[in-house]
Protein backbone atom coordinates (compact mmCIF):
# COMPACT_ATOMS: atom_id res chain seq x y z
CA UNK A 1 0.00 0.00 0.00
CA UNK A 2 1.42 3.70 -1.07
CA UNK A 3 1.72 5.69 1.94
CA UNK A 4 -0.43 9.34 1.29
CA UNK A 5 1.47 12.62 1.49
CA UNK A 6 -0.40 15.32 2.95
CA UNK A 7 1.02 17.85 0.05
CA UNK A 8 0.74 21.84 -0.14
CA UNK A 9 -2.11 21.21 -2.43
CA UNK A 10 -3.91 19.21 -0.22
CA UNK A 11 -3.55 21.73 2.72
CA UNK A 12 -4.58 24.62 0.06
CA UNK A 13 -7.44 22.93 -1.14
CA UNK A 14 -9.10 22.24 2.39
CA UNK A 15 -8.13 25.91 3.71
CA UNK A 16 -9.97 27.04 0.82
CA UNK A 17 -13.05 25.00 1.41
CA UNK A 18 -13.15 25.14 5.21
CA UNK A 19 -11.87 28.78 5.96
CA UNK A 20 -12.20 30.48 2.51
CA UNK A 21 -9.26 32.18 0.00
CA UNK A 22 -7.31 34.88 1.02
CA UNK A 23 -6.74 37.56 -1.19
CA UNK A 24 -2.80 36.41 -1.25
CA UNK A 25 -4.19 33.48 -3.75
CA UNK A 26 -2.66 29.71 -3.66
CA UNK A 27 -0.43 28.51 -1.04
CA UNK A 28 3.01 27.13 -3.08
CA UNK A 29 6.47 27.57 -2.58
CA UNK A 30 6.61 31.59 -2.34
CA UNK A 31 4.44 30.99 0.92
CA UNK A 32 5.19 28.23 2.34
CA UNK A 33 7.38 29.43 5.23
CA UNK A 34 4.70 32.46 6.10
CA UNK A 35 2.96 32.78 9.01
CA UNK A 36 -0.64 31.51 9.02
CA UNK A 37 -0.84 35.25 10.48
CA UNK A 38 0.60 36.78 7.67
CA UNK A 39 -1.25 34.42 4.90
CA UNK A 40 -4.71 35.72 6.85
CA UNK A 41 -6.01 32.28 8.85
CA UNK A 42 -6.55 32.82 12.36
CA UNK A 43 -6.96 30.06 14.96
CA UNK A 44 -10.19 29.20 14.16
CA UNK A 45 -9.66 28.60 10.67
CA UNK A 46 -6.49 26.91 11.63
CA UNK A 47 -8.74 24.46 14.05
CA UNK A 48 -11.55 24.10 10.91
CA UNK A 49 -8.48 23.05 8.84
CA UNK A 50 -7.15 20.47 11.41
CA UNK A 51 -10.70 19.16 11.83
CA UNK A 52 -11.49 18.62 7.82
CA UNK A 53 -7.54 17.07 7.56
CA UNK A 54 -8.59 14.66 10.27
CA UNK A 55 -11.57 13.92 8.78
CA UNK A 56 -9.79 13.25 4.63
CA UNK A 57 -7.28 11.28 5.83
CA UNK A 58 -7.85 9.67 9.31
CA UNK A 59 -5.57 10.94 11.37
CA UNK A 60 -5.69 12.20 15.07
CA UNK A 61 -4.19 15.54 15.06
CA UNK A 62 -3.37 17.10 18.78
CA UNK A 63 -4.51 20.46 19.11
CA UNK A 64 -0.64 21.24 19.25
CA UNK A 65 -0.15 19.83 16.00
CA UNK A 66 -2.25 22.24 14.33
CA UNK A 67 -1.86 24.94 16.61
CA UNK A 68 1.63 25.14 17.18
CA UNK A 69 2.34 24.99 13.29
CA UNK A 70 2.98 28.54 12.61
CA UNK A 71 3.68 27.95 8.91
CA UNK A 72 2.48 26.20 6.14
CA UNK A 73 5.17 23.71 5.91
CA UNK A 74 4.78 23.40 9.86
CA UNK A 75 1.38 21.96 9.36
CA UNK A 76 2.20 20.17 6.31
CA UNK A 77 4.96 18.25 8.43
CA UNK A 78 2.85 17.53 11.29
CA UNK A 79 -0.01 15.90 9.37
CA UNK A 80 3.07 13.99 7.47
CA UNK A 81 4.32 12.55 11.18
CA UNK A 82 0.62 11.86 12.22
CA UNK A 83 0.53 10.02 8.94
CA UNK A 84 3.66 7.82 9.63
CA UNK A 85 3.09 6.90 12.74
CA UNK A 86 -0.43 5.80 12.12
CA UNK A 87 -0.12 4.23 8.50
CA UNK A 88 0.82 0.58 9.95
CA UNK A 89 -2.42 0.94 11.86
CA UNK A 90 -4.42 2.28 9.00
CA UNK A 91 -6.97 0.05 7.70
CA UNK B 1 -26.92 73.68 24.24
CA UNK B 2 -26.82 70.30 23.58
CA UNK B 3 -25.77 68.44 20.40
CA UNK B 4 -27.94 66.61 18.58
CA UNK B 5 -27.11 62.71 17.27
CA UNK B 6 -27.60 62.60 13.49
CA UNK B 7 -27.57 59.85 10.80
CA UNK B 8 -25.29 60.57 8.04
CA UNK B 9 -25.13 56.93 6.39
CA UNK B 10 -27.40 54.60 5.22
CA UNK B 11 -27.00 50.97 4.08
CA UNK B 12 -30.23 48.90 2.89
CA UNK B 13 -31.02 45.38 2.12
CA UNK B 14 -34.61 45.12 1.45
CA UNK B 15 -36.43 42.72 -0.56
CA UNK B 16 -37.43 45.64 -2.58
CA UNK B 17 -33.97 46.46 -3.42
CA UNK B 18 -30.35 46.59 -2.60
CA UNK B 19 -28.98 49.57 -1.81
CA UNK B 20 -30.23 52.96 -1.11
CA UNK B 21 -31.72 54.56 -4.34
CA UNK B 22 -33.14 51.00 -5.66
CA UNK B 23 -34.76 50.75 -2.37
CA UNK B 24 -36.16 53.98 -2.41
CA UNK B 25 -37.52 53.82 -5.89
CA UNK B 26 -39.62 50.66 -5.39
CA UNK B 27 -40.77 52.05 -2.27
CA UNK B 28 -42.48 55.52 -3.58
CA UNK B 29 -43.97 53.70 -6.89
CA UNK B 30 -45.44 50.90 -4.11
CA UNK B 31 -43.41 47.73 -6.09
CA UNK B 32 -43.82 44.97 -3.42
CA UNK B 33 -41.20 42.59 -2.88
CA UNK B 34 -43.64 39.94 -1.61
CA UNK B 35 -43.80 36.54 -3.51
CA UNK B 36 -43.79 33.01 -3.26
CA UNK B 37 -40.38 31.28 -1.17
CA UNK B 38 -37.95 29.92 -3.62
CA UNK B 39 -34.46 29.27 -1.35
CA UNK B 40 -36.51 26.60 -0.11
CA UNK B 41 -39.02 23.92 -0.27
CA UNK B 42 -41.96 25.50 1.12
CA UNK B 43 -44.93 23.62 -0.32
CA UNK B 44 -45.24 21.41 2.75
CA UNK B 45 -45.99 24.20 5.28
CA UNK B 46 -48.62 26.65 6.61
CA UNK B 47 -46.89 29.52 5.21
CA UNK B 48 -45.32 30.02 1.95
CA UNK B 49 -45.15 33.49 1.10
CA UNK B 50 -42.32 35.49 2.06
CA UNK B 51 -40.12 38.51 0.92
CA UNK B 52 -37.08 37.48 -0.11
CA UNK B 53 -33.44 39.36 -1.34
CA UNK B 54 -32.93 37.92 -4.67
CA UNK B 55 -29.74 38.65 -6.38
CA UNK B 56 -27.52 38.94 -3.61
CA UNK B 57 -24.33 37.29 -3.84
CA UNK B 58 -22.33 37.73 -1.28
CA UNK B 59 -18.85 36.74 -2.96
CA UNK B 60 -19.01 39.62 -4.91
CA UNK B 61 -18.95 41.78 -1.90
CA UNK B 62 -16.93 40.60 0.63
CA UNK B 63 -13.54 38.51 0.86
CA UNK B 64 -13.71 34.71 0.32
CA UNK B 65 -12.36 34.22 4.10
CA UNK B 66 -15.51 35.75 5.08
CA UNK B 67 -17.71 33.46 3.22
CA UNK B 68 -17.37 30.54 5.12
CA UNK B 69 -17.38 31.67 8.69
CA UNK B 70 -20.85 33.88 8.52
CA UNK B 71 -24.32 33.08 7.76
CA UNK B 72 -26.57 34.74 5.20
CA UNK B 73 -27.89 37.74 7.47
CA UNK B 74 -24.20 38.60 8.41
CA UNK B 75 -22.88 39.04 4.88
CA UNK B 76 -26.05 41.36 4.06
CA UNK B 77 -25.09 43.37 7.15
CA UNK B 78 -21.15 43.83 6.29
CA UNK B 79 -22.31 44.91 2.82
CA UNK B 80 -25.12 47.33 4.33
CA UNK B 81 -22.41 48.26 6.58
CA UNK B 82 -19.82 49.08 3.67
CA UNK B 83 -22.48 50.87 2.10
CA UNK B 84 -23.35 53.02 4.85
CA UNK B 85 -19.76 53.66 5.26
CA UNK B 86 -19.08 55.01 2.07
CA UNK B 87 -22.30 56.64 2.11
CA UNK B 88 -21.44 58.52 5.06
CA UNK B 89 -17.85 59.40 3.67
CA UNK B 90 -16.43 57.70 6.62
CA UNK B 91 -13.09 55.80 5.78
CA UNK B 92 -12.70 53.65 9.69
CA UNK B 93 -8.88 53.00 8.61
CA UNK B 94 -8.40 57.06 8.67
CA UNK B 95 -10.45 56.83 12.06
CA UNK B 96 -8.26 56.32 15.88
CA UNK B 97 -9.94 52.45 16.28
CA UNK B 98 -11.68 53.50 19.38
CA UNK B 99 -13.76 56.22 18.30
CA UNK B 100 -15.70 53.64 16.46
CA UNK B 101 -18.02 51.09 17.94
CA UNK B 102 -21.03 48.91 16.69
CA UNK B 103 -24.86 48.27 18.12
CA UNK B 104 -27.16 46.32 16.03
CA UNK B 105 -30.10 43.95 17.20
CA UNK B 106 -30.93 40.46 16.29
CA UNK B 107 -34.55 38.57 16.90
CA UNK B 108 -33.43 35.48 15.32
CA UNK B 109 -29.53 34.92 15.06
CA UNK B 110 -27.87 33.09 12.13
CA UNK B 111 -30.57 30.34 11.66
CA UNK B 112 -29.38 29.20 7.91
CA UNK B 113 -25.75 28.70 9.02
CA UNK B 114 -27.35 26.77 12.34
CA UNK B 115 -29.34 24.41 10.28
CA UNK B 116 -26.66 23.41 8.00
CA UNK B 117 -24.21 22.79 11.09
CA UNK B 118 -26.81 20.65 12.48
CA UNK B 119 -27.50 18.96 9.97
CA UNK B 120 -23.79 17.61 9.73
CA UNK B 121 -24.12 17.03 12.98
CA UNK B 122 -26.72 14.44 13.46
CA UNK B 123 -26.26 13.18 9.74
CA UNK B 124 -21.95 12.80 9.75
CA UNK B 125 -20.83 13.55 13.42
CA UNK B 126 -19.26 16.24 15.64
CA UNK B 127 -16.10 15.99 13.59
CA UNK B 128 -18.15 17.31 10.89
CA UNK B 129 -19.72 21.06 12.14
CA UNK B 130 -18.09 23.96 11.38
CA UNK B 131 -15.34 25.45 13.94
CA UNK B 132 -17.49 28.65 13.05
CA UNK B 133 -20.53 27.47 14.03
CA UNK B 134 -18.58 28.84 17.64
CA UNK B 135 -20.30 32.25 16.75
CA UNK B 136 -21.83 32.34 13.01
CA UNK B 137 -25.36 31.40 14.76
CA UNK B 138 -24.99 33.73 17.52
CA UNK B 139 -27.52 37.21 18.09
CA UNK B 140 -24.14 39.26 18.49
CA UNK B 141 -22.18 38.09 15.20
CA UNK B 142 -23.11 41.15 13.24
CA UNK B 143 -21.90 43.16 15.57
CA UNK B 144 -18.86 41.59 15.92
CA UNK B 145 -18.01 41.01 12.52
CA UNK B 146 -19.15 44.76 11.75
CA UNK B 147 -16.54 45.52 14.12
CA UNK B 148 -13.61 43.13 12.94
CA UNK B 149 -14.24 44.16 9.04
CA UNK B 150 -14.16 47.96 9.53
CA UNK B 151 -11.38 48.00 12.73
CA UNK B 152 -13.96 49.33 15.50
CA UNK B 153 -12.81 49.08 18.63
CA UNK B 154 -15.19 51.49 20.80
CA UNK B 155 -18.16 50.35 22.30
CA UNK B 156 -19.78 47.00 20.83
CA UNK B 157 -23.36 45.12 21.44
CA UNK B 158 -26.33 43.77 20.79
CA UNK B 159 -29.97 44.11 21.77
CA UNK B 160 -32.50 41.00 21.65
CA UNK B 161 -36.43 42.23 21.88
CA UNK B 162 -37.66 40.88 18.51
CA UNK B 163 -38.95 43.83 15.74
CA UNK B 164 -38.06 46.71 18.67
CA UNK B 165 -35.07 45.73 19.03
CA UNK B 166 -33.98 47.54 15.58
CA UNK B 167 -35.06 50.87 17.30
CA UNK B 168 -33.27 49.52 21.09
CA UNK B 169 -30.07 49.18 19.27
CA UNK B 170 -30.09 52.82 17.89
CA UNK B 171 -30.82 54.00 21.22
CA UNK B 172 -28.21 52.36 22.15
CA UNK B 173 -25.48 53.35 19.97
CA UNK B 174 -26.95 57.27 20.37
CA UNK B 175 -26.19 56.27 24.41
CA UNK B 176 -22.43 55.88 23.32
CA UNK B 177 -22.20 58.69 21.01
CA UNK B 178 -23.48 60.94 23.93
CA UNK B 179 -20.78 59.21 26.44
CA UNK B 180 -18.27 60.47 23.74
CA UNK B 181 -17.93 57.34 20.88
CA UNK B 182 -17.42 59.48 17.53
CA UNK B 183 -19.01 57.40 15.25
CA UNK B 184 -21.53 54.41 15.91
CA UNK B 185 -22.81 52.10 13.46
CA UNK B 186 -26.09 50.55 14.21
CA UNK B 187 -29.41 49.39 12.63
CA UNK B 188 -30.21 45.83 12.25
CA UNK B 189 -30.02 42.82 9.37
CA UNK B 190 -32.31 39.31 9.80
CA UNK B 191 -32.43 36.89 7.51
CA UNK B 192 -34.15 33.63 8.57
CA UNK B 193 -35.90 31.99 5.18
CA UNK B 194 -34.92 28.54 6.15
CA UNK B 195 -36.64 25.52 7.09
CA UNK B 196 -35.62 25.82 10.95
CA UNK B 197 -36.16 29.39 11.00
CA UNK B 198 -39.52 28.96 9.06
CA UNK B 199 -40.46 26.85 11.53
CA UNK B 200 -39.37 28.70 14.67
CA UNK B 201 -41.24 31.70 13.10
CA UNK B 202 -44.57 29.65 12.61
CA UNK B 203 -44.24 28.78 16.23
CA UNK B 204 -45.68 32.73 17.05
CA UNK B 205 -48.65 32.08 15.12
CA UNK B 206 -48.84 35.35 13.82
CA UNK B 207 -48.01 34.03 10.51
CA UNK B 208 -50.35 34.40 7.02
CA UNK B 209 -51.09 31.13 5.50
CA UNK B 210 -52.64 33.04 2.04
CA UNK B 211 -50.89 32.32 -1.02
CA UNK B 212 -51.81 35.73 -2.47
CA UNK B 213 -48.92 38.18 -2.05
CA UNK B 214 -51.30 41.05 -2.31
CA UNK B 215 -53.32 39.60 -0.12
CA UNK B 216 -51.59 38.39 2.62
CA UNK B 217 -50.08 41.13 4.87
CA UNK B 218 -52.80 43.37 5.36
CA UNK B 219 -52.30 45.21 8.24
CA UNK B 220 -55.21 47.84 9.67
CA UNK B 221 -57.87 45.76 7.37
CA UNK B 222 -60.90 43.83 7.94
CA UNK B 223 -58.57 41.19 6.33
CA UNK B 224 -55.94 40.88 8.14
CA UNK B 225 -55.02 37.46 8.72
CA UNK B 226 -51.21 38.02 10.02
CA UNK B 227 -48.03 38.93 8.76
CA UNK B 228 -45.12 37.88 5.89
CA UNK B 229 -41.76 37.17 7.24
CA UNK B 230 -38.85 38.69 5.13
CA UNK B 231 -35.28 39.48 4.96
CA UNK B 232 -32.60 42.34 5.94
CA UNK B 233 -33.06 45.46 7.15
CA UNK B 234 -31.03 48.78 7.20
CA UNK B 235 -27.15 49.77 8.84
CA UNK B 236 -26.84 53.35 10.15
CA UNK B 237 -24.06 55.31 10.61
CA UNK B 238 -24.48 57.89 13.35
CA UNK B 239 -22.46 60.85 14.81
CA UNK B 240 -22.59 64.32 16.79
CA UNK B 241 -24.52 66.77 14.68
CA UNK B 242 -21.57 69.21 15.34
CA UNK B 243 -18.71 66.56 13.59
CA UNK B 244 -20.93 65.74 10.64
CA UNK B 245 -21.76 69.86 9.72
CA UNK B 246 -17.83 70.14 10.55
CA UNK B 247 -16.91 67.55 7.76
CA UNK B 248 -19.58 68.80 5.31
CA UNK B 249 -21.33 65.15 5.74
CA UNK B 250 -24.86 64.63 4.49
CA UNK B 251 -27.67 65.01 7.42
CA UNK B 252 -30.25 62.49 6.65
CA UNK B 253 -31.57 63.44 10.13
CA UNK B 254 -31.68 63.57 13.91
CA UNK B 255 -32.31 60.89 16.44
CA UNK B 256 -34.46 63.13 18.58
CA UNK B 257 -36.66 60.90 20.91
CA UNK B 258 -36.61 57.77 22.14
CA UNK B 259 -38.77 55.68 23.99
CA UNK B 260 -39.09 52.35 25.22
CA UNK B 261 -41.75 50.44 27.32
CA UNK B 262 -43.14 46.63 28.40
CA UNK B 263 -46.27 45.29 28.42
CA UNK B 264 -48.35 44.44 31.61
CA UNK B 265 -49.05 40.97 32.15
CA UNK B 266 -51.74 39.23 30.14
CA UNK B 267 -54.35 39.03 32.31
CA UNK B 268 -53.05 42.19 34.37
CA UNK B 269 -55.36 44.39 33.84
CA UNK B 270 -52.78 46.78 33.22
CA UNK B 271 -52.38 49.33 30.15
CA UNK B 272 -50.62 48.28 27.39
CA UNK B 273 -47.20 50.17 26.88
CA UNK B 274 -46.88 51.48 23.51
CA UNK B 275 -48.53 54.91 23.66
CA UNK B 276 -46.24 55.62 27.10
CA UNK B 277 -43.17 54.89 24.99
CA UNK B 278 -44.77 57.55 21.97
CA UNK B 279 -45.30 60.04 24.83
CA UNK B 280 -41.91 59.41 26.02
CA UNK B 281 -40.02 59.52 22.53
CA UNK B 282 -42.28 63.25 22.34
CA UNK B 283 -41.43 64.14 25.59
CA UNK B 284 -37.69 63.88 25.26
CA UNK B 285 -37.76 65.36 21.74
CA UNK B 286 -39.47 68.25 22.94
CA UNK B 287 -42.28 67.54 20.64
CA UNK B 288 -46.08 67.75 21.17
CA UNK B 289 -47.77 65.52 19.18
CA UNK B 290 -49.54 68.37 16.47
CA UNK B 291 -45.85 68.57 15.10
CA UNK B 292 -45.27 64.94 14.45
CA UNK B 293 -45.82 64.96 10.71
CA UNK B 294 -46.19 61.47 9.88
CA UNK B 295 -46.04 57.54 11.67
CA UNK B 296 -44.43 54.62 10.57
CA UNK B 297 -46.51 52.15 11.97
CA UNK B 298 -45.52 48.46 13.50
CA UNK B 299 -48.14 47.16 11.85
CA UNK B 300 -48.73 43.88 12.77
CA UNK B 301 -51.46 42.50 10.86
CA UNK B 302 -53.30 40.47 13.95
CA UNK B 303 -56.37 42.42 14.46
CA UNK B 304 -55.92 42.87 18.06
CA UNK B 305 -52.66 44.04 17.73
CA UNK B 306 -53.31 46.45 15.11
CA UNK B 307 -56.10 47.78 17.37
CA UNK B 308 -53.29 48.06 20.23
CA UNK B 309 -51.27 50.19 18.04
CA UNK B 310 -54.28 51.97 16.15
CA UNK B 311 -55.58 52.52 19.77
CA UNK B 312 -51.90 53.76 20.89
CA UNK B 313 -51.82 56.32 17.82
CA UNK B 314 -55.52 57.60 18.42
CA UNK B 315 -54.49 58.31 22.26
CA UNK B 316 -51.40 60.27 21.55
CA UNK B 317 -52.78 62.32 18.32
CA UNK B 318 -56.60 61.76 17.87
CA UNK B 319 -58.43 60.20 15.88
CA UNK B 320 -57.18 60.47 12.03
CA UNK B 321 -54.88 63.00 14.34
CA UNK B 322 -51.64 62.07 12.03
CA UNK B 323 -50.43 60.09 8.75
CA UNK B 324 -49.53 56.88 9.65
CA UNK B 325 -48.17 54.51 6.99
CA UNK B 326 -46.63 50.96 6.42
CA UNK B 327 -44.05 50.82 3.79
CA UNK B 328 -43.29 47.06 5.34
CA UNK B 329 -46.41 46.18 3.69
CA UNK B 330 -43.73 45.66 0.23
CA UNK B 331 -41.52 43.72 2.20
CA UNK B 332 -42.63 41.80 5.12
CA UNK B 333 -42.18 41.84 8.17
CA UNK B 334 -37.70 41.70 8.81
CA UNK B 335 -38.01 41.27 12.35
CA UNK B 336 -34.89 43.55 13.84
CA UNK B 337 -34.04 44.41 10.36
CA UNK B 338 -37.89 46.19 10.14
CA UNK B 339 -37.63 49.21 12.61
CA UNK B 340 -34.52 50.28 10.87
CA UNK B 341 -35.44 50.22 7.80
CA UNK B 342 -38.69 52.10 8.71
CA UNK B 343 -36.03 54.77 9.96
CA UNK B 344 -34.36 55.12 6.84
CA UNK B 345 -37.56 54.96 4.52
CA UNK B 346 -38.61 58.10 7.39
CA UNK B 347 -35.26 59.86 6.57
CA UNK B 348 -35.63 59.63 2.95
CA UNK B 349 -39.47 60.34 2.98
CA UNK B 350 -38.36 63.49 5.06
CA UNK B 351 -35.87 64.40 2.27
CA UNK B 352 -38.13 64.02 -0.72
CA UNK B 353 -41.08 65.02 0.91
CA UNK B 354 -43.17 62.12 0.52
CA UNK B 355 -44.80 59.81 2.49
CA UNK B 356 -44.57 56.17 1.48
CA UNK B 357 -47.81 54.28 0.78
CA UNK B 358 -48.95 50.97 2.57
CA UNK B 359 -49.91 48.75 -0.17
CA UNK B 360 -52.86 46.42 -0.88
CA UNK B 361 -54.93 47.57 2.59
CA UNK B 362 -58.21 49.03 2.63
CA UNK B 363 -58.26 50.40 6.35
CA UNK B 364 -61.25 49.41 8.50
CA UNK B 365 -62.59 52.24 9.77
CA UNK B 366 -62.77 51.22 13.24
CA UNK B 367 -58.91 51.89 13.53
CA UNK B 368 -59.44 55.53 13.11
CA UNK B 369 -55.96 55.81 11.16
CA UNK B 370 -55.06 58.05 8.78
CA UNK B 371 -53.65 55.73 6.77
CA UNK B 372 -51.44 56.55 3.94
CA UNK B 373 -52.85 54.15 1.05
CA UNK B 374 -53.36 53.49 -2.87
CA UNK B 375 -50.48 56.24 -3.88
CA UNK B 376 -47.53 58.20 -1.83
CA UNK B 377 -49.05 61.33 -0.16
CA UNK B 378 -46.64 64.41 -0.82
CA UNK B 379 -46.18 66.53 2.71
CA UNK B 380 -43.43 68.54 4.17
CA UNK B 381 -42.04 66.14 6.68
CA UNK B 382 -39.89 68.04 9.71
CA UNK B 383 -40.70 65.32 11.82
CA UNK B 384 -41.19 61.13 11.62
CA UNK B 385 -42.25 58.90 14.41
CA UNK B 386 -41.13 54.96 14.37
CA UNK B 387 -42.61 52.59 15.86
CA UNK B 388 -41.62 48.68 16.77
CA UNK B 389 -42.68 46.14 18.86
CA UNK B 390 -41.22 42.79 19.62
CA UNK B 391 -42.70 39.25 20.23
CA UNK B 392 -43.64 38.89 24.37
CA UNK B 393 -44.60 42.74 25.17
CA UNK B 394 -41.47 45.12 23.78
CA UNK B 395 -42.65 48.54 22.68
CA UNK B 396 -40.30 50.89 21.22
CA UNK B 397 -40.51 54.48 19.42
CA UNK B 398 -37.72 57.08 17.80
CA UNK B 399 -38.75 60.35 16.99
CA UNK B 400 -36.58 61.70 14.29
CA UNK B 401 -36.28 65.38 12.91
CA UNK B 402 -35.05 66.31 9.96
CA UNK B 403 -31.68 66.65 8.60
CA UNK B 404 -32.67 70.59 7.36
CA UNK B 405 -31.55 72.63 9.80
CA UNK B 406 -27.63 71.07 10.22
CA UNK B 407 -27.87 71.14 6.09
CA UNK B 408 -28.57 74.82 6.59
CA UNK B 409 -25.85 75.22 9.30
CA UNK B 410 -23.21 73.41 7.08
CA UNK B 411 -24.21 75.43 4.06
CA UNK B 412 -23.23 78.59 6.05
Amino acid sequence: MTERQFTVDDLHRILVEGAGETEGGALGPDTIDTTFDELGYESIALLETGSRIEREFGVSLSDEDVMDSRTPRGLIEAVNTRLGTTSGAAV
Amino acid sequence: MTDPVVVTGLGIVSPTGLGTAPYWSATRRGVSGIGPITRFAADGYPARLAGEINGFVAGEHLPGRLLPQTDRMTQLALVAGDWALADAGITPADLPAFDMGVCTASAQGGFEFGQNELRNLWSQGSRYVSAYQSFAWFYAVNSGQLSIRNGMKGPSGVVVSDQAGGLDAVANARRQIRKGTAVMVTGAVDASLCPWGWVAQLASRRLSTSDDPDRAYLPFDERANGHVPGEGGAILVMERASRAVARGAHVYGQVAGYGATFDPAPGSGGQPGLARAIRLALAEADLPPENVDVVFADAAGIPELDQAEADAITEVFGPYGVPVTAPKTMTGRLYSGAAPLDLAAALLAMDEGLIPQTVNVTPAERYRLDLVTDHPRAAQLCSALVLARGYGGFNSAVLLRSGYPQRVAAAR
